[in-house]
């Protein structure tokens, strides 16, 4: 079950760390955004699990599964995210890891972005966006995990 | 100097910014004023520092009249969607003067897959042109005077197969591929580092760039078989020394490479060529071209005894910055590519790709690759700056940032040797590691305000600018697949088995893999088919996570 942050800060046990999966989906290799908000969000006290290039759907999917992670975090800068992105939601339902935050970030023209939020993309991280605004989204949309359960 | 505690106070007051924040593009301190005791402490000689243009050790410019004997080569990096749409917008470019064509190919083609291959779903002609046989490549190169203007190739992984379907094309034309001029960009190892093109593992791509050098060399005395690089280095986060550093690091280990494959260096030096970015900080980025070729001198006429001055040159060719661009307020662009492009001028480079304003969004518009173009022309006729050699030669300032980008990057080629070389530093990571420090620090500058971006983290405006974005043909795919389909129908199939057999052949043997690659490209294997009998045989690379 999900639970808000300010339900989770009530009880005995504090939230675990959130744990984030950074994956470069399909076959582009710029991955020098994506290697810094993995960084950032490891000094953000996140956990932070970076896929690596070249990863299809199903990679994507199953290593969130695996990994347990509570946010998804997808960079792409090809251009291929409309085809790709679908196939990434579909991998993550068909494993039933539906209750993670999925963000992106690369080069996603904003006409797109409606799309892509439609999609089940949270939120999108375009070019300039300063890292303390990505990190607190994911800390204030991130599903709250109750580690006793 | 030491200051006092109050004067460094008083001296702080009067500054509008921390003293530790004026610092270049790369982090280095920059001093408030450079004067003649700058160079007297770095025992600065004109005769051993720099030499006239022309003369050794060419930190003026490898050409005794540089631009007043004939200008850069303006060269825009091109290529999207299907070979139609590119073979029009090189034309496009070419009527407005460009005077060097350069390939820009998507990400399929770049990793060696046919656009029909399950994993470039979704990929086709989004980061350049898709070319999956000789068919396409003609079509790509079709009216193009490929016998009177030189052509770059930006493809790494299965570069030497591209290049076969490139010689293939221009001799079904009539031209023999002596009288081909252009470069191929080839450079595998900083693929492994930075940008990412790998197929095959280290020591395999390494095998087949000493092919291509060795090929040309006998073959092609007009072509650049490898373009060593350092802009997908800077892209990636790099400092300019380590830039500098690494590219010069890489393209030691080819000489070594292709001396110990048994050709004289004086044979094969004079064609090596280089690849810089032009990045935002203006003096520092002149230095760094200034020492480039002052190192790479010295290390050809002394450490590897080359005699003819041509081995001895550093000619490279220059983008300006593409992760400087911003997208906001892409108008913006326009400036930063300008100023760019004038470092890179003044630093005296051989040719130039200025980015266009929209390239943060998407691939250049025809109008906003135009206004690239003319940015090199306005430079060229207009700004004055051609009309001498090395403007800023003896600049206090300029020379004193040579020297210390020089040092700099002595520093870190010395590393590198201490760990073995090239290979091994690749394979334990050092180069990755070190591009993502800096990386990181560059990131944490902006984030602390302490590095500005005009637009991003200042000077910000609500206000959109609506600017055109580039479409492509939406049938574009579906004819390139439909000629796919009709070459794998109409080719000899006996023909092209062999093609392939011969050349899983030669590659297990050793041999220089040009001419079975030239063999069954013109048997009609497509791509796909050619890099996977290159993989059959050399594996492929995994990459060694560095974040």
């Amino acid at each position: 079950m999900v639970q808000s942050s300010s339900q989770a800060s009530l009880q005995e046990r504090p939230p675990r760390p959130i744990r984030v999966l950074i994956a470069k989906p399909g076959l582009d290799g710029h991955d020098r955004g994506a290697k810094v908000m993995a960084r950032a969000l490891r000094d953000a006290g996140m956990e932070v699990i970076y896929t690596g290039l070249f990863q299809t759907p199903e990679m994507i999917a199953s290593a969130a599964l695996q990994e347990d992670v509570d946010v998804v975090g997808l960079s792409i800068l090809s251009g291929a995210h409309m085809a790709i992105f679908p196939r990434i939601m579909e991998a993550l339902q068909a494993r039933g890891v539906d209750d993670v935050l999925v963000v992106a970030g690369g080069t996603i023209p904003d006409e797109d972005i409606p799309a892509v939020t439609q999609m089940g993309v949270a939120a999108v991280f375009g070019p300039g966006t300063p890292l303390r605004e990505a990190i607190q989204f994911i800390r204030d949309h991130a599903p709250v995990r109750d580690d006793a359960a | 100097m030491m200051d006092t505690d109050s004067a460094l106070e008083t001296r702080h007051s009067a500054l509008r910014k921390p003293e530790g924040d004026f610092i270049t593009a790369s982090g280095e301190p920059v001093a408030p004023v450079y004067t003649p005791r700058d160079l007297e402490r770095n025992g600065f000689s004109y005769e051993r520092e720099l030499g006239d243009p022309g003369q050794y050790p060419f930190t003026r410019g490898i050409h005794e009249t540089m631009y007043r004997g004939k200008l850069w080569t303006m060269r825009m990096f091109s290529g999207f969607g299907s070979v139609e749409e590119t073979n029009r917008r090189f034309r496009y470019l070419l009527d407005h003067g460009e005077t060097g064509l350069s390939i820009a190919f998507d990400l399929p083609t770049l990793y060696g897959r046919d656009t029909d291959d399950p994993l470039a779903e979704g990929e086709f002609g989004k980061c350049g042109v898709a070319v999956s046989s000789l068919a396409d490549m003609e079509i790509l190169l079709d009216s193009l005077p490929l016998d009177r203007i030189t052509t770059s190739m930006t493809v790494n992984g299965p570069a030497a197969v591209i290049w076969a379907m490139f010689i293939a094309a221009a001799e079904r034309r009539g031209i023999p591929r002596a009288r081909l001029g252009g470069t191929l960009q080839n450079d595998i190892f900083k693929e492994y580092t930075a940008q990412n093109e790998f197929i095959f593992p280290p020591r395999a791509g390494l095998r087949l760039v000493v092919d291509t050098i060795e090929f040309a060399t006998r073959e092609m005395p007009r072509w650049n078989p490898i373009s060593i690089s350092g802009y997908h280095i800077r892209e990636a986060g790099a400092t300019a020394a380590e830039e500098l550093a690494f590219t010069l690091a890489d393209g030691f280990a080819y000489v070594d490479a292709t001396l110990e494959r048994g050709l004289a260096i004086d044979d094969f030096a004079p064609r090596l060529s280089f690849f810089f970015n032009c990045h935002n900080d203006f003096f520092e980025e002149i230095a760094k071209f200034r020492a480039a070729r002052r190192i790479w001198a010295r290390a050809m006429r002394e450490r590897y005894g080359a005699t003819n001055p041509r081995s001895w040159w550093c000619r490279f060719h220059t983008q300006t910055a593409g992760s400087s661009l911003t997208a906001q307020q892409p108008e913006n662009n326009i400036v930063r590519t300008a100023l760019q492009a004038l470092a890179a001028v003044l630093g005296g480079t051989q040719s130039l790709h200025t980015n266009s304003l929209d390239e943060a969004l998407a691939l250049p518009s025809d109008w906003a690759a135009r206004i690239a173009l003319r940015t090199q022309q306005i430079i060229a006729e207009e700004s004055g700056v051609a009309n001498a050699a090395d403007p800023l030669g003896g600049s206090y300032l300029v020379e004193t940032m040579t020297r210390e980008v020089e040092r700099k990057a002595d520093a870190i080629l010395a590393e590198i040797a201490a760990l073995g070389g090239v290979i091994p530093a690749i394979e334990r990571g050092y180069f990755q590691r070190r591009i993502a420090e800096s990386a990181y620090r560059y990131e944490r500058e902006i984030a602390e305000h302490r590095r500005v971006v005009v637009g991003v983290n200042d000077y910000m405006s609500d206000d959109p600018s609506p600017i055109p974005i580039l479409q492509m043909d939406p049938e574009g795919e579906t004819r390139h697949r439909q000629r796919l389909t009709q070459l794998r129908a109409e080719r000899d199939a006996r023909e092209w088995r062999q093609a392939l057999d011969a050349l899983a052949a030669d590659v297990a043997s050793g041999q220089n893999v040009m001419p079975a690659l030239l063999r069954a490209v013109t048997a009609g294997a497509t791509l796909g088919e050619t890099v996977n009998c290159l993989k059959a045989v050399l594996g492929e690379h995994r990459e060694l996570l560095v974040v």
